[in-house]
């Protein structure tokens, strides 16, 4: 028996097709309605509520909780503000990634990590000799996403919080509904959005869904599920464990797993800040040289469409997202492979995410790719593009 | 006295034999099987002591067999049948219980109700077992090469071997080597906390073995069972249809359409040995049977100390056989029921456990605690087992709505303080059943007929020394290169023209159908 999220009596009363799926050990919506079409839509025009509550998080405090948090992450903590979050991933000893996630800065000696799989054992395990607490709570908070160019109106509606002020990746503690609630400016579409922050027991987690339900009528806003988030996170370059990367512990054999650098994320390693986990192997691939990057790839779509044309169809673009591994080719080789890919409706772009080697990944190079066309397979043209496909100036802006 | 004359004679129809013979018979082989017993299978046998009822005298799951040995020998085609054994139930006195089922998150709920952190480290810990099970699974169809010897031969293999470790990570190579040498309590303790993951984890390191699970070398044990798979799903266990008997009886009709013959009724008394070579094998009525090579699929002590005239033995190779160790802990209990057992421990719902496999393994204190008192030639008070409903499974087991109950049961000794008795298997017997009704209450009530197969019982019907179900223990001394003797692993023996293909040589016990193939591989170089 799946688990179920603090908000299920509510999101089970708006599943209109029975498509769940399997998160975490929970039931997830993958769309309310028939398909996800409305659902990414108001994600991308209005505003979407997302259950987002079996994200594992793990409250660490103490003494030592900075420097065990800086051991274990490849971003560097002490630049995080109380009241601020990062996203980092971290990695083993031999610079695999083993998970990817956030960490709030909850007060002196307090932080909260959010990750896609339980690291408890990990956490545990770095934290040896350390003055540090690690609790895991990812059933005491639930989580609830709300994205989308209106969210902030909505929220303001519910609250007096100073929203038009809120950063990107800040937050800041309000009350909904007699509810204490952290909202965060934080999300995984690439959008304008906020995670809400609440106590999962139930009367209070509903009365907070019922609140915000409420306000967003006004607001055009629809519940959501996993294939919008999906579309709309491709769109944004944002990778998906188990999908766009095999997490370092899961990997059978070492070609499996990825480097932060590999996945694009030297961003988010800080060279400077001192020993981490995992930092000496990554230095020496820095040193060698990648040999493979994560790319955006944007397929040739016009004549995709001109390929079923030619047989008398329409053209078929995936609406929903896949996640398959189909091989890259370049010069009669293999190159690559992806991992993810759709149609983005909003860009009107045949979107790709794709691990390739750096020789063929510079923004431009052209790689092909065996898709299928109706029952004919027939190769098309990828072109890299640079990451992220979507990135509206409304994320980061302020009111 | 008749006089008949083969190309090969197997001795015993083990499943090993039987894999062996049908081997030799495709490759053009004239073999001839001789089984003392009325019935092939050797301990690989269902048999219906009590009526409607189809006993698993001693075998009763597979998950090591070759998938080269079903693939080659067309097992499938000939009636084999398993079915993946897909959860462990192991309930708990306090009415509390572990599951294992075959779903990732169900495994981890249940694992995280008892720790959060055992719930996590299992996933790796799963990992990390299929990890080096994966790397080291290709020894297990290889001739054992003597490291010390400079031949062309040996040092191809002793080359193969470095070839397959150096598959392994750095870090996976460090773990293989603590493990082998590590007891199974040491090993789990790096990884969990909570006493009953630990409990029926363990026994994976223990099961068949003289040893508690804070022996060293019961790690070593543990990665062996690691090293099975079902269909590419490794660690898998699957109950084949009709029993283990079904495959005995698959892997002879496999060998009999290669042309081998079958003579049950037939117990060999003597190999029959002329200028050093074996040359055919006397039965116990006298008849003799001629032939260039003599295979023994009985164990090791068995074949040298018993068919074999001493004389013809190297001092050292027959020192070394003596020596082997092959004290039984192993009993083997069934029970024909009227209903279903009532564990107290299982919640509505989730009776779908009773399909699995059952463990009373609460802890390995638990498990140590049987080990010790068996180790000074008595019983365990508190007996490990491992349990099955094969009825469950497949409803031809058992008349319908009746059920037949298998139970794998240690410790107690092969070497009993006063020996083994008739009223001394009824007095274990006893404690076997008095230890699981406090499980499943109702037990007593449901019981139409028990029947107990001692490691005395074990050596008496099926003639495997002390019963030890793996030929000889599984213990670091005397495996691989090592097993059943330094200079003799290779499936050869000090005797020309005679060859061992039973479990005393590598890989060892269960039901794996590689020392029959390996040994079949071995006579086909010295026979081609």
């Amino acid at each position: 028996m799946l688990k179920r999220t603090p908000f299920h009596a509510r999101t089970a009363a708006l599943m209109q097709a029975d498509q769940w799926r399997r998160w975490a050990g929970y039931t997830a919506a993958s769309a309310y309605e028939m398909t996800h079409d409305r659902e990414y839509l108001a994600l991308r025009n209005a505003c979407v509520l997302i259950d987002v509550s079996p994200l594992c998080k793990y409250q660490i405090t103490g003494a030592d909780g900075l420097r065990f948090l800086n051991r274990l992450v490849t971003r560097d903590v002490s630049k995080c503000p109380i009241g601020g979050m990062l996203y980092t991933p971290w990695c083993n000893s031999r610079g695999q990634v083993i998970d990817d996630g956030t960490i709030a800065h909850l007060g002196e000696q307090s932080y909260r990590l959010t990750s896609a799989e339980p690291n408890l054992r990990w956490l545990q395990d770095n934290a040896i000799g350390m003055q540090v607490q690690i609790e895991e709570v990812s059933e005491q908070i639930a989580t609830l996403a709300l994205q989308g160019p209106r969210s902030r109106e909505l929220l303001m509606t519910l609250t007096d919080a100073p929203l038009a002020d809120l950063k990107y990746y800040r937050f800041i503690n309000t009350v909904i509904a007699d509810t204490p609630v952290m909202i965060s400016r934080t999300g995984y579409t690439g959008d304008l959005g906020y995670e809400l922050w609440l106590d999962a027991g139930s009367a209070s987690a509903e009365r907070v869904w019922d609140a915000l339900i409420a306000a967003g009528r006004s607001f055009a806003l629809q519940a959501a599920g996993i294939w919008a988030l999906d579309v709309a996170r491709i769109e944004a370059g944002l990778i998906m464990l188990d999908v766009d990367y095999t997490p370092a512990n899961k990997a059978m054999i070492d070609t499996q797993a990825s480097t932060p650098l590999e996945l694009g994320l030297e961003w988010a390693v800080s060279w400077n800040k001192g020993s981490f986990v995992g930092r000496k192997a990554l230095l020496e691939e820095k040193r060698r040289g990648l040999t493979t990057m994560l790319v955006g790839l944007e397929l040739d779509h016009v004549e995709f469409a001109r390929q079923h044309h030619a047989l008398g169809l329409p053209v078929a673009y995936p609406f929903l997202a896949w996640r398959s591994v189909i091989p890259l080719h370049a010069d009669g080789a293999q190159v690559g492979y992806t991992t993810s890919g759709v149609w983005s409706p909003t860009l009107k772009k045949y979107i790709i995410l794709a691990h390739l080697q750096p020789g063929h990944a510079a923004p431009g190079s052209v790689v092909t790719i065996d898709l299928d066309v109706d029952r004919f397979r027939r190769p098309f043209e990828a072109k890299v593009a640079k990451l992220p496909f979507f990135n509206p100036a409304r994320k980061k802006e302020l009111l | 006295m008749n006089n008949h004359r083969y190309d090969a004679i197997v001795i015993g129809a083990g499943h090993n034999g039987l894999v062996n013979a049908a081997y030799l018979a495709k490759a053009g082989k004239r073999v001839l099987v001789l089984e003392r017993r009325h019935t092939v299978g050797g301990a690989t046998v269902t048999e219906e002591i009590y009526p409607g009822f189809k006993y698993l005298i001693a075998s009763y799951l597979i998950s090591l067999l070759r998938p080269e040995v079903i693939q080659e020998l067309e097992l499938a085609r000939h009636g084999l049948e398993i079915m993946p054994l897909e959860s462990t139930y192991v309930p708990l006195l306090d009415g509390n219980y572990l599951a294992d089922w075959p779903d990732h998150d169900a495994t981890k709920h249940e694992i995280g109700r008892h720790s959060k952190r055992d719930a996590e480290a299992y996933d790796e810990y799963s990992r990390t077992m299929r990890r080096l099970a994966l790397a080291l699974r290709p020894l297990l169809s290889m001739i054992p090469p003597d490291p010390t010897s400079v031949s062309p031969n040996d040092l191809a293999t002793m080359a193969k071997v470095s070839g397959v470790l150096s598959q392994l990570r750095q870090d996976d190579f460090y773990l293989l080597a603590r493990l082998m040498t590590m007891s199974a309590a040491d090993f789990l303790d790096e990884w969990f906390e909570s006493p009953v993951l630990k409990g029926t984890k363990s026994t994976s390191g223990i099961i068949g073995t003289f040893m508690g699970p804070r022996s060293p070398g019961s790690g070593y044990v543990l990665l062996h069972h690691y090293l099975g798979e079902l269909d590419g799903v490794f660690r898998a266990w699957g109950f084949a249809r009709g029993g283990t008997g079904a495959l005995s009886q698959a892997i002879a009709s496999a060998a009999r359409e290669a042309g081998v013959e079958i003579q049950v009724n037939a117990p060999v008394a003597q190999v029959i040995v002329k200028n050093g070579a074996a040359a055919g094998v006397a039965l116990e009525n006298g008849d003799e049977y001629l032939a260039d090579i003599v295979v023994s699929n009985a164990d090791a002590k068995r074949t040298f100390l018993k068919l074999v005239e001493t004389q013809h033995l190297p001092d050292e190779f027959l020192h070394d056989v003596q020596r082997l160790r092959s004290s039984s802990p192993a009993c083997k209990v069934n029970l024909a029921l009227d209903g279903l057992p009532e564990f107290t421990s299982l919640p509505k719902g989730k009776e779908a456990l009773l399909r699995g496999s059952i463990e009373i393994a609460p802890s390995i204190d638990y498990l140590e605690r049987a080990y010790d008192d068996a180790k000074y030639g008595g019983w365990a008070r508190k007996p490990f087992m491992d349990a099955l409903i094969p009825s469950l499974i497949d409803p031809g087991m058992a008349p319908p709505g009746k059920h037949v109950m298998s139970l794998f049961v240690q410790y107690a000794s092969s070497d009993l303080a006063g020996g083994w008795d008739e009223q001394k298997k009824t007095q274990f017997l006893d404690v076997v059943i008095d230890t699981l009704a406090e499980y499943a209450p109702n037990l007593k009530d449901i019981i139409l007929h028990k029947h107990i197969m001692t490691p005395w019982d074990i050596e008496n019907i099926i003639a495997i020394t002390s019963g030890h179900i793996f030929h000889g223990e599984l213990a670091l001394q005397q495996l691989f290169f090592l097993r059943p003797s330094p200079q003799w692993s290779n499936y050869r023996t000090p005797i020309r023209n005679m060859y061992m293909c039973g479990s005393s040589t590598h890989p060892g016990g269960c039901i794996t159908g590689a020392p029959g193939r390996n040994a079949a591989v071995a006579i086909l170089e010295d026979h081609p």
